[in-house]
């Protein structure tokens, strides 16, 4: 049980807490609280999802007792809706990975993840992350999977952003060393 | 981004995780074929769910689980001791 979902529910409780400590002591409770409530686990769903529910209410607790404020994206341009529309519209989608990843990608993508509202960060990390389907993190968040899909959609662009924002100068780039002039067949704004 | 961008837009998860009905699915690649701007906003979306699907999971560091392990152990022989 520890190999298989350990993982998981490390990425998950880091994630929320922001910091390896405070993800290694929510990691430490979920296990001891799973190994005490174990006869009490009744199969209704799977293993993993009860695990990873465990440790997401622990990691709630603890960011409710730590009054954080809320950490949120940068006003945002919704349509009526509410949804975000897009205003990164370079594309950076072509760059090779070595390019990224020379970038410091790992800490691009954390500092992004980290922008994002607590409640739309956690089904980002289920869903797109440690691969949870919509069903199995509505379960562990509680939420229907409309409300899981509606979510993952709004985090999904607001990283999209925020990526968009680091790598948009890499795709210039790339372009221009490649002579395109202002890098036509790479980027395209508007 | 205009009205016609937006509607294609709005439905974009599920077009790229292929959850999308196949009418919705062959308008919004119809539209792709015309729109340039939400080609890039398609191409950089899906690029970006596969960064952090290749790059963004944290394993539990050794040392961490080793203590977790150990953690575990000291819960066991409680409860056979008690």
């Amino acid at each position: 049980m520890v190999e298989r979902h350990s993982g998981t529910v490390y990425n998950l409780a880091l994630r929320m807490m922001g910091n390896p400590q405070e993800a290694e002591e929510v990691l430490q409770e979920t296990f001891i609280s799973a190994f005490r409530g174990l006869a009490r686990f009744e199969g209704r769903s799977q293993l993993g999802t009860w695990l990873y529910r465990i440790a997401y209410n622990a990691a709630l607790m603890r960011l409710r007792r730590r009054e954080l404020p809320v950490t949120s994206i940068e006003e945002p341009l919704t349509n009526e809706d509410g949804e975000l529309i897009p205003r990164q519209l370079v594309d950076w989608s072509a760059l090779p990975d070595e390019m990224l990843i020379n970038q410091e990608l790992r800490g691009v993508l954390e500092r992004a993840i980290a922008t994002l509202p607590e409640t739309l960060r956690v089904v980002f990390v289920l869903r797109d992350i440690e691969g949870l389907s919509t069903a199995e993190t509505a379960d562990v968040v509680g939420l229907t999977q409309t409300n899981v899909k509606v979510r993952l959609h709004r985090a999904r662009l607001a990283l999209r952003e925020k990526l968009g924002e680091y790598f948009a100068p890499a795709a210039a780039l790339s372009a221009a060393s490649q002579g395109l002039p202002g890098g036509e067949r790479h980027v395209r704004v508007v | 981004m205009s009205e016609l961008c937006e509607h294609a837009l709005g439905p974009l998860s599920e077009f790229v995780d292929g959850e999308l009905n196949p009418g919705l699915c062959a308008e919004i690649e119809r539209h792709l074929v015309e729109c340039g701007n939400c080609r890039v906003v398609v191409d950089t979306l899906r690029r970006t769910i596969t960064l952090y699907r290749d790059h963004g999971h944290e394993g539990v560091p050794q040392d961490a689980k080793d203590r977790l392990y150990a953690v575990l152990r000291v819960e066991q022989e409680c409860r056979a001791g008690g």
